[in-house]
């Protein structure tokens, strides 16, 4: 007989948290107080997980609160324009609430909508595509008191590519519920070795292969087993699981229902990430169709004694909730702090029962791969890395979007299919990936990371530069973002990540000197060593190959009056504050 | 009893049981491994400060949250190691405030005394001078948020009897810091509130009171006490008695109390032998104000808060062979540098405007053509120029000071005593 286990009550606190901030515009001292008593811990408890999530205020945030995305590929698309442009219409500056409360306005990292910037969510709802004249249309019709949920734009999925003559894997039909009897049909031993046999490795991109994950899962001897689909896609430049969430809502439960029938666990939770709050109707609504037909709940799809459901929890602005053990905290309610590898979660996750954590294309994948049959899977990619995978382009392209490739597809392929623009540097797998040279075309995009192949692995960002853009610029970009976005536990990642943006801000000032280029490696090598998760582990990765494959433009940017003894020192920035006492 | 397993710590066997705390087991066979936020009893351990990281099984990570397996190979005291080491508790000393001198805690504190167990003498970072508001809103404690590490200990260790947490990080990024809930700390009990100040690892958790009116008592890291012989003989005899050529030195005090300066004249009888060897060119000891000839040493005192600091800085690049930062102040700007964080114009207007006066009517804001300039914050000498070396400590202490300039001059190989090394 199966345990039933109760989730503490604790585990609601974000809810909790959610409907204060959007029913007030913020969360008052009286309500933290009150949560405090309810749950029964100290203020200060619920204040940390308050002040952790950046979609949580103090403050009241007006009746429309505008999150303007700063990332990157919004800088080069237009945001300064579009920034003051929501300034002047509001009569507002950014991080501040107008006098009658009406707007406030607040930037925030990657939105998920790299395809279509500048882009924006006002009470969550999106708008993309933002220039001024809409801009301006917006803040009317906000002013006349239309409620924006009533005229947001719909995300278009900008599905540009999937391999030739039908053989997509993620963008196929199925019927609901035939995977997951297939995969009882197979039994729970077959089922992972489909997994093995096609390869298939977390595409979250950390690439741990799925099987290994699941049968450790599955052979703990727990009672209650979670299922955890992590739907947290802040690497900034990847939406490829918005557009899988949005179109094929389906494959993501039929995954996480045969990741539960495999493993033994009755409960799946979708992790939505707060900037994708907008599609949550969506998945829900998916949920309750499944529901309805019988496919969710007690005896799932008709099997017998198997009861499986899925509930969603929206996270609150926060990037290191991606990493799984931070994720899995921010599911417990609190504040999203990676944990130790002391136990990994296959033995102690989500309440301290064994917990699979997989990204959204993950069980996507699974789904299909099991529907299909894994020959079929492996006929395309290559060998050693069979399949397809979803990158996300953006940037300086004329096709930004989805795009299907089969693994091995070359990087100079991929840039002739997205149509891009003067290709220069390309960014993969987001700021905590590698940086790419077009010198570096023919490289293929694989799972084989080996030196000997030299392939790229991709995580799903795919960032394109053309020559005009200033990697400086970039990296600088990269540096605020990561600066913001360390959970703070961990001195290398606390204070390396600070430092690193100071000695990039002294290089952009011309102030740099040759040894601070040797420093820049030597600390972006030491934050790799020592930081407690892969946040602090791979934020140095851009700058480092960044400095690897651009040396002349780091150069460039050097002092060049240095002579070895003098260093650059500006008198009159110096004593600029003092001369205001000039009389 | 659980199972046994063989494992090498730095080439030692060790046989232990399976599952243990590496960090523990590398202690009872007379392995240290510094770490500031390992805590026995602290289950699961906390892995914040990143201290212990060492090389396991080829892989750089921390001694504390590994589990002992069969065959582990572990490298705990290589000479990158330890250079990692001492990168990230430099990089504490950067991100907070840390003077040593002006601190409660000094002598009893575990961040000072790795300071000294890692030799540290300057820091690689840019001081990033954080504005930070010290926390006097707890009834019996002080949060000075300059100091904390964010190691944890606090937050998961100090609980009330129905096991509420007093202290809890807020925020993130590099703005996270600790918060305290008055509420809770108001419940705990005195030796509660001292087993926090306790726990804290440096001098972040301060009780009222009972700090400044209890000194701390003898520094756990003087290996000996100050009326020990400072020897100043160097390591080899001098082979080669014939006469040496004297070289010239200037000083200058920037920024500085002259404290270092003083601590100079400390060699006491040695100051005769000194003076045959060396003579003096521009210093404040011999009053002499412009350079008269090129010098092969300056020791500069202090660090840069205003523009005269900056061109007599510059004039001693240019006029000597080799720039040594003498004192914390010249290293990174030491205690003149706690203004840092605050605005140039609220220092002023409360040096100048608001403070309780005599003279009502002096109560202005100097400012005169012929009056040095004001920065905007102090910078240590090393920001304005390069210099060559660094000798810490507030005041480093007097052989400290000879041994590197003797060594500097004609190459004498000197042992810095452990009791000689000073940051306070």
């Amino acid at each position: 007989m199966k345990h039933h286990f109760t989730e503490p009550p604790k585990t609601r606190l974000l809810n909790n948290l959610w409907e204060l901030q959007l029913s007030q515009g913020y969360i008052s001292e009286k309500d933290i107080a009150d949560l405090a008593k309810l749950y029964n811990v100290s203020e200060i408890e619920v204040e940390g997980v308050v002040t952790f999530y950046h979609f949580f205020h103090q403050k009241p945030t007006g009746k429309n609160t505008i999150y303007l995305n700063d990332s990157i590929v919004s800088e080069f698309k237009g945001f300064d324009r579009i920034r003051e442009t929501f300034e002047r219409e509001t009569y507002t500056s950014f991080d501040s609430v107008d006098r009658s409360g009406t707007f406030g306005l607040f930037t925030t990292p990657c939105i998920g909508l790299s395809d279509q910037e500048p882009a924006a969510l006002i009470n969550f709802h999106p708008f993309t595509h933002l220039n001024s004249m809409k801009v301006k249309e917006i803040i009317q019709r906000l002013k006349k008191g239309d409620d924006p949920a009533t005229f947001c734009d719909d995300p278009a999925d900008n599905i540009r590519y999937t391999p030739a003559n039908g053989k997509t894997v993620f963008f196929r039909d199925f019927t609901p519920g035939t995977p997951l009897i297939k995969a009882k049909d197979l039994g729970s031993d077959k089922v992972l070795e489909s997994l093995k046999k096609s390869e298939l490795s977390g595409r979250g991109g950390a690439f741990f292969p799925t099987w290994k994950k699941w049968q450790s899962a599955r052979l703990q001897p727990a009672l209650s087993k979670f299922v955890v689909c992590n739907a947290d896609e802040g690497e900034p430049g990847t939406f490829k699981d918005r557009v899988l969430m949005h179109s094929r809502p389906e494959s993501l439960i039929e995954g996480m229902m045969i990741c539960g029938f495999t493993i033994g666990a009755e409960y799946g939770i979708i992790y939505l990430r707060g900037e994708y709050r907008w599609l949550r109707p969506k998945l829900e609504q998916a949920i309750d169709g499944y529901r309805t037909k019988g496919l969710l709940g007690k005896n799932c799809c008709g099997i017998k004694d198997f009861n499986f459901d899925i509930r969603i929890q929206t996270g609150a602005g926060s990037y290191v909730c991606g990493e799984e053990t931070a994720l899995l905290e921010s599911l417990e309610g609190n504040r999203g702090e990676p944990r130790t590898k002391w136990f990994f979660p296959v033995e102690k996750g989500y309440l301290q029962q064994p917990t699979v954590v997989n990204n959204v294309e993950t069980f996507c994948a699974i789904t299909h791969i099991i529907d299909i049959g894994t020959d079929t899977y492996n006929s395309l990619g290559i060998p050693g890395s069979p399949g397809t995978k979803l990158i996300s382009v953006s940037g300086d392209c004329r096709l930004p979007g989805i795009f299907e490739i089969e693994w091995g597809m070359t990087v100079a392929e991929l840039l002739e299919l997205c149509e891009a623009e003067n290709p220069h540097y390309i960014q993969v797998s987001g700021p905590s990936g590698e940086c790419i040279s077009i010198r570096e075309k023919y490289r293929r995009i694989s799972m084989l990371d080996l030196l000997s192949t030299k392939d790229i692995r991709c995580g799903g960002s795919f960032m394109i530069f053309n020559r005009d853009r200033d990697i400086v610029r970039i990296l600088m970009n990269f540096a605020n973002f990561f600066k913001q976005e360390s959970c703070g536990i961990c001195t290398p990642c606390r204070a390396g990540n600070f430092i690193l943006q100071r000695k990039l801000e002294k290089l952009e000032h011309g102030l740099a000197i040759p040894s601070d280029i040797i420093e820049l490696k030597a600390w972006a090598n030491l934050m790799k060593m020592t930081s407690r998760c892969g946040l602090g582990k791979t934020a140095p990765n851009s700058l480092i190959t960044a400095l690897e494959k651009f040396p002349e433009v780091f150069e460039e940017k050097l002092d060049k009056t240095y002579n070895g003894l003098s260093r650059k020192f500006d008198m009159e920035t110096a004593t600029r504050d003092y001369e205001s006492y000039k009389s | 009893m659980s199972e046994k397993v063989k494992i090498h710590i730095d080439g030692k066997e060790i046989t232990t049981e399976k599952g243990r705390n590496l960090m523990l087991v590398a202690k009872e066979n007379g392995i240290f491994i510094p770490s500031l936020c390992y805590y026995e009893h602290i289950d699961p351990p906390l892995g914040s400060c990143r201290v212990c990281t060492c090389k396991i099984n080829g892989k750089f990570g921390p001694a504390c949250t590994e589990k002992v397996e069969d065959g582990l190979e572990v490298e705990v005291n290589t000479e990158m190691l330890r250079d990692t080491r001492k990168a990230l508790v430099e990089m504490m000393f950067a991100e907070g405030n840390h003077v040593c001198p002006a601190c409660e805690k000094s002598g009893e504190c575990d961040l000072q005394h790795m300071g000294y167990e890692l030799g540290i003498s300057s820091i690689r970072f840019p001081h990033l001078f954080k504005d930070r508001v010290i926390d006097y809103k707890p009834s019996r404690i002080v949060m000075e948020h300059n100091r904390c590490i964010k190691c944890l200990r606090c937050v998961v260790d100090v609980l009330t009897n129905d096991g509420k947490r007093v202290f809890n990080y807020q925020d993130r990024g590099n703005e996270t810091f600790v918060g305290v809930d008055y509420t809770q700390e108001a419940r705990l009990s005195d030796e509660e509130v001292l087993r926090a100040m306790k726990i804290c690892p440096t001098g972040a958790i301060i009780v009222r009171g009972v700090s400044l009116s209890e000194p701390f008592g003898e520094r756990k890291f003087d290996h000996s006490t100050a009326s020990v012989n400072k020897t100043t003989h160097p390591i080899k005899e001098l082979q080669n008695s014939k006469p040496r050529e004297k070289k010239r030195i200037a000083t200058v005090s920037l920024a500085g109390c002259f404290g270092c300066h003083m601590s100079m004249l400390d060699i006491d009888t040695d100051l005769l032998d000194v003076i045959e060897l060396v003579s003096f060119d521009k210093s404040p000891l011999t009053d002499i104000k412009e350079f008269s000839n090129r010098c092969h040493i300056g020791l500069i005192e202090g660090g840069c808060c205003n523009s005269e600091n900056i061109e007599t800085l510059r004039k001693f690049r240019e006029h000597c062979d080799i720039l040594v930062a003498m004192g914390e102040c010249a290293v990174w700007g030491g205690l003149p540098s706690m203004r840092n964080s605050i605005p140039l114009g609220e220092c002023l207007e409360e040096a100048y405007l608001n403070s309780v006066t005599n003279d009502i009517s002096s109560q202005v804001i100097p400012y005169h053509e012929d009056l040095p300039k004001i920065l905007d914050k102090v910078y240590g000498c090393n920001d304005i120029v390069k210099i060559d070396y660094f000798i810490p400590g507030c005041p480093p202490d007097a052989s400290h000071i000879w041994k590197v300039v003797k060594n500097l001059l004609w190459g004498d190989e000197y042992s810095i005593l452990y009791s000689e090394f000073k940051y306070d």
